[in-house]
């Protein structure tokens, strides 16, 4: 065992930072640190300067594109990218359905569909939840009939995050409604969002901002070669892509750049005159939640270092549990560490169109949206009461 | 002891409600942030005509002479039907700063007003570099032969966009923004030279602003009682509006917990009821178990909140405060969680009522503040 750092990966966090110091556009990151309002072309950018770069898929093979960076190196570019202000990369294409191509699909997806992704040029969005169906996703309704060279789509996805400016859906459909179990009937198909017969119409969460929709899909015809893998094996394709995104979802990266944050917030508000950190009552919740946070971060890179644990495939819902909550209290203790600034609702001034008058400090502003979009954290990706029925059955059997 | 509504108790809460619900849904909500209005003025008239503006306000001045407690029976249904209207910010605030430390002129002058809804008032103590303290008064009132001239900042002043009157508290002696001594409460009409309004909305939809003074001119006849000793008074009034906040937030909690349980009974997954899966029994449990804990600290803080004797008075303000803070915000949390993605949406009410929560948790204290006041009291 060994905590530190080697030499190598010094020399790899210095490279990190001159990268992201020289092609990291300002404007975005000026952004991003301001919590303001990102659009589809702002997430696209960034991507497509990564993916020149080589640096958007670390985690897959070198062969498609990937970096073939180690467990530490991934930390470190997270790490850096985070506090260097960088957009997060959507995990749709590159650490979702990437993934599962290169593991399932035929050549000819493999060729028409990973340079996009790994070059960062074509959004994805996942079309996996529908009104009826969330937790028990399996019981999905959306059909796919086979006619002919295509299949026929016809249903409803919901919580589809940015399919308002995605290219491409991948999502589970019903081929065979008479299979015997519910997870039997289900396949994996890749959708393109430009078909006639796909309309997406927006939802709007209680923090004012738009990165949910519904999906409504109606006639839609899909060429028969977009299915991955076999017909009606579509629920093992998804369930090792869920686990995918549960890894990525801890995000420790994102979470260290956001508690530097709260430290800044922390050492600028004043109570009784002094720094806020100066607060024992204050600090010792920031000392509680960097506890947690060292926890998260290690046990991320124990995970990613391939180190065991007793429970094996139920590793990532130990991650993402943490992971999320981690999140949430560190948006929690940043909306309270602004103190009364967090009472004015300003949310229109995230957008960088606005040029209304603001109360309060600038950074201020997005604590208290952002404590109510973390909330969806412990939602999406698997809840965290399903998170812990998979780890009590990793247990229990 | 007795912990029920009396009889006129259960009329308010009963009447109000009635009122409440038959005019202040979402829709209507919507519609007076789309209009850029702060409350409705048919409501505001109704609630005039019922009486209710003159809630603690004593009979000799056109009120009904109430105690805290019927303000909070009152407040209760504000938070259950989330009403915009600023009862808190000009009948509770402004009422009791009139009360407490008028002169005998001034409430005669000011309380039949606010009684019957013709005037409206906004209380204004937090300061930006004061935090959650209304001790801490960095703005300075300086006497020049019969007039005074105020300087300073104050934010977060719920109810101020529409007021007819604003109270400011300010230093008319004494150095440190700290110091006990010297502070003295002054009613200043928004439209002096040298005031100015930020408007903004706070997070659960109602008005506030941030107000800067710019060497103010008031005469001596605004000062607000006496000079120099209004400390203690200060935090009165803000007890005051801090139990009827909490109150507002029994009402609003009560109604996340009903939505909950709603859907927990209505929503299926796995073919069955999510109701039925104990993690979520359990989670419910516990919003229940907070939930009646919050509220017999409420109505304690309720029951002490007119009393002088300001040891008690801060202990039970300050322990409902901490007790909403730590667990009306789990609760939220929870009920935002068990709707799963539905929970999240701006067209479901749960995240309005999630965000009257917040306010009423953060509003004139928030759970480090009281908790260290309720230590300073062991
Ligand atoms: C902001 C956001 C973005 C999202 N993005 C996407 C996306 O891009 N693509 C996509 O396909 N989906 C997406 N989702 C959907 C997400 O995966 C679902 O919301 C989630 O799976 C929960 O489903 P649900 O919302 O229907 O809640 P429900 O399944 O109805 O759950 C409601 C409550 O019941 C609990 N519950 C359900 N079953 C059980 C059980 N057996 N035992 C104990 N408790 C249980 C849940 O934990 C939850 O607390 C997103 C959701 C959100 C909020």
């Amino acid at each position: 065992m060994d905590i530190n750092y080697t030499p190598e990966d010094e020399i790899f966090r210095a490279d990190v930072q001159e990268f992201l110091a020289a092609e990291l556009p300002k404007d975005l990151s000026d952004k991003v640190k301001a919590g303001q309002k990102l659009d589809g072309e702002d997430f696209m950018r960034w991507q497509r300067i990564l993916g020149k770069k080589g640096w958007l898929a670390p985690r897959w093979p070198q062969e498609h594109g990937g970096c073939g960076w180690t467990a530490m190196q991934v930390n470190i570019y997270d790490e850096e990218a985070y506090v260097a202000g960088a957009p997060r990369v959507l995990p749709f294409g590159v650490n979702m359905v990437g993934p599962v191509i290169i593991e399932f699909g035929n050549e000819a997806q493999k060729v028409q569909h990973l340079p996009g992704i790994v070059r960062g040029e074509v959004a994805w969005c996942q079309g996996f939840s529908e009104p009826g169906s969330g937790s028990d996703l399996a019981s999905l309704k959306t059909s796919a009939v086979r006619d002919g060279d295509h299949y026929v789509v016809n249903g409803q996805k919901i919580w589809t995050s940015y399919a308002h400016f995605s290219d491409w859906m991948f999502c589970l459909v019903r081929t065979d409604p008479k299979a015997p179990k519910k997870q039997q009937g289900i396949s994996f198909l890749l959708v393109d969002m430009k078909t006639p017969g796909i309309t997406v119409r927006p939802i709007i969460t209680f923090d004012g901002m738009h990165s949910v929709n519904e999906v409504f899909l109606e006639n839609v015809r899909v060429p028969a070669e977009n299915l991955v893998g076999e017909e009606n094996k579509g629920w093992d394709y998804a369930k090792f892509l869920l686990g995918n995104e549960r890894t990525g979802i801890a995000g420790v990266g994102g979470c260290k750049a956001e508690f530097q944050k709260l430290l800044e917030i922390a050492r600028t508000e004043k109570k009784n005159g002094k720094p806020l950190i100066e607060d024992p009552l204050f600090a010792a919740k920031i000392a509680r939640l960097e506890i947690d946070l060292r926890a998260l971060e290690l046990t991320n890179m124990r995970m990613l270092s391939g180190s065991g644990s007793g429970l094996n495939g139920a590793f990532p819902s130990v991650l993402k549990v943490k992971g999320t909550e981690v999140q949430q209290r560190i948006a929690e203790l940043q909306m309270d560490a602004v103190g009364t600034h967090a009472l004015p609702w300003q949310q229109a001034a995230m957008d960088p169109a606005w040029n209304g008058d603001t109360v309060g400090p600038d950074y201020a502003i997005p604590r208290m949206p952002a404590y109510i979009d973390r909330r969806k954290a412990t939602i999406y990706g698997g809840t965290t009461e399903i998170q812990k029925t998979i780890i009590s059955k990793a247990l229990l059997g | 002891m007795n912990f029920n509504y009396s009889e006129e108790q259960s009329l308010i809460s009963d009447s109000l409600s009635k009122l409440l619900s038959d005019n202040c849904g979402q829709e209507a909500r919507k519609s007076l942030l789309s209009d850029d209005k702060d409350h409705d003025p048919a409501i505001w008239a109704a609630l005039s005509d019922m009486g209710l503006l003159g809630l603690p306000i004593p009979e000799a001045y056109d009120g009904i002479g109430g105690s805290a407690v019927d303000t909070m029976v009152a407040a209760v249904e504000f938070g259950r039907h989330l009403a915009f209207e600023p009862f808190l910010a000009s009948v509770v605030l402004g009422g009791s700063a009139i009360q407490l430390a008028g002169t005998a002129e001034q409430k005669q002058a000011l309380l039949p007003g606010i009684a019957d809804g013709s005037k409206k008032l906004a209380v204004a103590l937090l300061e930006p570099e004061g935090r959650f303290d209304v001790g801490h008064v960095a703005t300075r009132a300086i006497k020049e032969g019969t007039s005074y001239r105020l300087s300073g900042q104050k934010s977060a002043v719920i109810g101020a966009p529409s007021a007819d009157l604003l109270i400011v508290s300010a230093r008319t002696k004494g150095g440190t923004p700290t110091e006990s001594d010297g502070l003295s409460l002054f009613l200043v009409r928004p439209d002096t030279d040298g005031v100015t309004l930020k408007t903004y909305r706070l997070a659960d939809g109602r008005a506030g602003a941030d107000i800067v003074l710019e060497n103010v001119e008031v005469t001596s006849s605004d000062l607000l009682g006496s000079e120099n000793q209004a400390l203690d008074t200060i935090e009165h009034i803000a007890d005051l509006g801090t139990s009827a906040f909490c109150a507002e937030a029994l009402g609003a909690l009560e109604k996340i917990i009903g939505l909950t349980t709603e859907y927990l009974k209505v929503r299926t997954q796995f073919g069955r009821p999510i109701g039925e899966f104990q993690a979520l029994q359990h989670q419910l449990a516990e919003m229940m178990i907070d939930f009646e804990h919050a509220r017999s600290l409420i109505y304690e803080a309720a029951m002490t909140a007119d009393s002088t004797d300001a040891h008690v008075r801060k202990k039970a303000i300050s322990a409902a405060k901490v007790f909403l803070g730590e667990r009306g915000r789990a609760i939220c949390q929870n009920a935002i969680q068990m709707h799963g993605g539905i929970g999240m949406t701006e067209d479901y009410e749960l995240g309005d009522y999630v965000k009257r929560t917040l306010v009423t948790e953060l509003a004139f204290g928030d759970v480090d503040h009281h908790l260290a006041r309720y230590a300073g009291q062991l």
